[in-house]
């Protein structure tokens, strides 16, 4: 059972980490997010912003609504202009380090999906001093090897770019890929209803894949408004500690997820989720977060008359590169723990929730 | 396909172990010898005991890849590279250690840096290798110091006539020294996979002496920088116009006579040929023309945008122009070296 759920988690996420989805353009992943929570909620339907909304009925009659989300956009790339010779300079959606990029296989998404390179210079004929400096993006451009007239046939000003990788196994349950931000959200939300359904819950559970996250916490706030929900927990993703981030970053890989605490949090739903945590063994980090969370949960939390909102996130390695890094176990420990928090939510959520 | 393979193949100086093995396979039916030399050059020659020149063809088979050099108590690696890498194209990649294992060159997340960190490259000390060990004794049951990383690139068609793979420097000279071992010349032919040219040319320096040949072919890829909005000065080569024939880099001066007569050749052939526009680099040719009395050496080298990175880019036209040149060349050598023979013996 759990290694059929590892199993499970990892395809899936290997679908969502491989698909493209930029901000704004996220009609496919969409629509693969879709099919699977077609196959374990009641309900699932999609709004004008593109977000997916899959609804498990809770089995109290006089119901509140939970939400849950997790966001399906990720950064990417933009064609910016076409030069004569058939090469294309770009600009970023979303918040992308331009130092990731050199050498780097992308997917034009022109009429048809075309591969490119974003090209770097051979060793032998950088000048001194010149590796020391970052090239800026505005200086690259991708190469698709094809003829302006070809080109001119698939690719235009405005057609979006992916980068280009498999996700890879590393040792240990770890994986590496792009998009896992906010992707395996997604997944931690397909895990929390499978447990669900094993579970006794009393509340509705609305699982939003929201858009436009990265440009600004957009789909979230759309959606919020939709469902106006009684609780909300935020699926995200936060730093993980490395050789480079010491002192800056506390939260390690592996050792569970990270339950946010601070402005943006409602206190009860973090002191409910350590209880949960406690209770069933499952491993978990604090997070102090003293201002935004930069997640959907900021969004989420001021929308109509207010959400009392929770946050919990994956710890992750290299974010917003096409080599994020992760620990399944986190994944499905998060899943579970979002499960149990939600299935162990008293009837009367007021008292639970009340200052 | 033969290119495909051998792209795809993990070999950098001092471990070419694996080409060597695939190259030995392929050309084993139609070779007479095969040796493996004290440096770990493969040698095959074909028409040893015949009479006049005795030719030896060289392709490098070592490629530029990363040297773990040291694990970190949490468990990462520390590399340094062998042969030239630009550190900056290795932020956000992925590499292969050992065959088995895969391990990625992440960085400090864009939110965690300064502005000012954004504007500045990172350097081989400053990066390392997640291979999501536990711990440095997690990483220790996996890797040893001293293992190689090798870039992860899948060879395939690219783009209109194109191929994108790694390590085309120098495995498309290796694809078409197999392929032109398969065609029969009545002189005595030497091929030479050497080994070590990346850092300084080695084992070409160790077979030119050994294998002493007449006169000397290396088969190369080179610096291609036709790109974008560059000026046509700078480009070196141009996919798609044909093999290039070199005339000056860092480590040889090649002879006018020699590049005349390549330049005839490709003309009365209607081969396409270019001339390499730049003198930076260097290649086999460097040890192995002044090896002992100095032997009669060309290069030809197959264009090859972004070399030495994750995903360099060349022609299947000049692939096979260049084949189709070497071949021909080979065929009108007894006759030139005819010449240049008797000239060799008056001067003694």
């Amino acid at each position: 059972m759990i290694n059929t759920q590892m199993q499970r988690s990892r395809e899936f996420l290997s679908l969502l980490s491989i698909a493209s989805g930029v901000s704004g353009y996220e009609t496919s992943i969409a629509t693969l997010v879709k099919e699977r929570f077609t196959t374990i909620a009641d309900e699932v339907r999609c709004d004008t912003f593109g977000n997916v909304y899959a609804l498990k009925k809770g089995n109290n009659k006089s119901y509140k609504k939970i939400m849950l989300a997790a966001h399906i956009d990720e950064i990417g790339l933009i064609v910016k202009k076409i030069d004569p010779r058939g090469f294309l300079s770009f600009t970023s959606i979303g918040g992308v380090d331009q130092r990731t990029l050199l050498s780097q296989e992308v997917l034009v998404h022109g009429r048809e999906a075309v591969p490119g390179i974003i090209g770097s210079l051979p060793p032998h004929m950088l000048q001194d001093g010149d590796s020391e400096q970052a090239v800026k993006m505005e200086d690259m451009v991708i190469d698709v090897g094809l003829s302006p007239a070809k080109l001119n046939e698939v690719i235009q000003v405005g057609d979006i770019i992916t980068l280009k990788r498999e996700m890879l196994p590393l040792l240990n349950n770890v994986i590496a890929g792009k998009s896992l931000d906010d992707r395996a959200g997604v997944v931690v939300m397909m895990v929390c209803l499978d447990e669900l359904s094993r579970l006794q819950h009393a509340h509705d559970v609305i699982a939003v894949a929201t858009t436009q996250e990265e440009v600004g916490v957009r789909g979230a706030l759309t959606s919020a408004y939709t469902l106006n929900p009684d609780l909300a927990v935020a699926i995200d993703v936060t730093h993980a500690t490395t050789p480079d981030t010491k002192g800056q970053v506390t939260i390690e890989l592996g050792k569970g997820p990270a339950i946010a605490l601070g402005p943006n949090i409602h206190p009860a739903i973090y002191r409910h989720f350590s209880e949960v945590a406690q209770e069933h063994r499952l491993p978990i980090q604090i997070e102090p977060i003293p201002g935004s969370s930069g997640t959907d949960a900021w969004a989420i939390q001021v929308s109509q008359a207010g959400v009392p909102t929770g946050l919990i996130s994956i710890p992750l390695r290299y974010m917003h590169t096409s080599v994020e890094t992760l620990d399944m176990q986190d994944v499905l420990d998060s899943g579970k723990l979002l499960a149990h928090f939600i299935a162990s939510l008293p009837n009367d959520l007021e008292e639970f929730l009340c200052y | 396909m033969l290119l495909k393979s051998l792209s795809e193949l993990n070999g950098t100086s001092g471990d070419e172990g694996l080409v060597r093995n695939f190259v030995r396979q392929q050309i084993e039916s139609f070779t007479e010898t095969i040796t493996i030399d004290k440096m770990g050059n493969l040698i095959a020659s074909k028409n040893g005991n015949s009479p006049g020149p005795k030719v030896m063809i060289t392709a490098h088979m070592d490629e530029v890849a990363l040297m773990i050099i040291d694990i970190t108590s949490d468990g990462f690696l520390k590399f340094q590279p062998v042969g030239g890498i630009d550190a900056r194209i290795l932020v956000s990649k992925p590499v292969q250690i050992n065959e088995s294992l895969i391990g990625v060159i992440g960085a400090k997340a864009i939110h965690l840096q300064k502005r000012s960190e954004r504007q500045k490259a990172m350097s081989f000390d400053q990066l390392y290798i997640d291979i999501g060990a536990k711990s440095k004794e997690d990483a220790l049951s996996k890797v040893k110091l001293g293992d190689y990383a090798y870039f992860i690139t899948k060879c395939e068609l690219f783009g209109e006539g194109l191929y994108k793979g790694k390590a085309f420097d120098d495995r498309v000279g290796c694809a078409i020294l197999v392929e032109l071992l398969k065609n029969d010349y009545d002189f005595p032919v030497v091929a030479a996979f050497t080994v070590q040219e990346e850092v300084g040319l080695r084992g070409a320096k160790v077979a030119a002496y050994h294998v002493a040949p007449d006169f000397a072919i290396v088969i190369e890829g080179t610096i291609a920088m036709d790109v974008s909005d560059r000026e046509e000065e700078g480009w070196v080569t141009e996919l798609g116009k044909g093999p290039a024939c070199s005339l000056m880099d860092r480590a040889t001066l090649y002879s006018p006579e020699l590049i005349q007569w390549v330049t005839d050749i490709a003309r009365q052939k209607g081969i396409p040929l270019q001339f390499r526009r730049g003198s930076s680099g260097g290649n086999d040719a460097g040890t192995i023309h002044v090896s002992k009395a100095g032997i009669p050496t060309i290069v030809l080298s197959v264009p090859c945008r972004y070399i030495h990175s994750f995903a360099s880019v060349i022609s299947e036209k000049d692939y096979l122009a260049c084949l189709n040149l070497v071949d021909e060349l080979l065929k009108d050598l007894p006759r030139k070296l005819g010449v240049n023979l008797i000239d060799k013996e008056e001067i003694v």
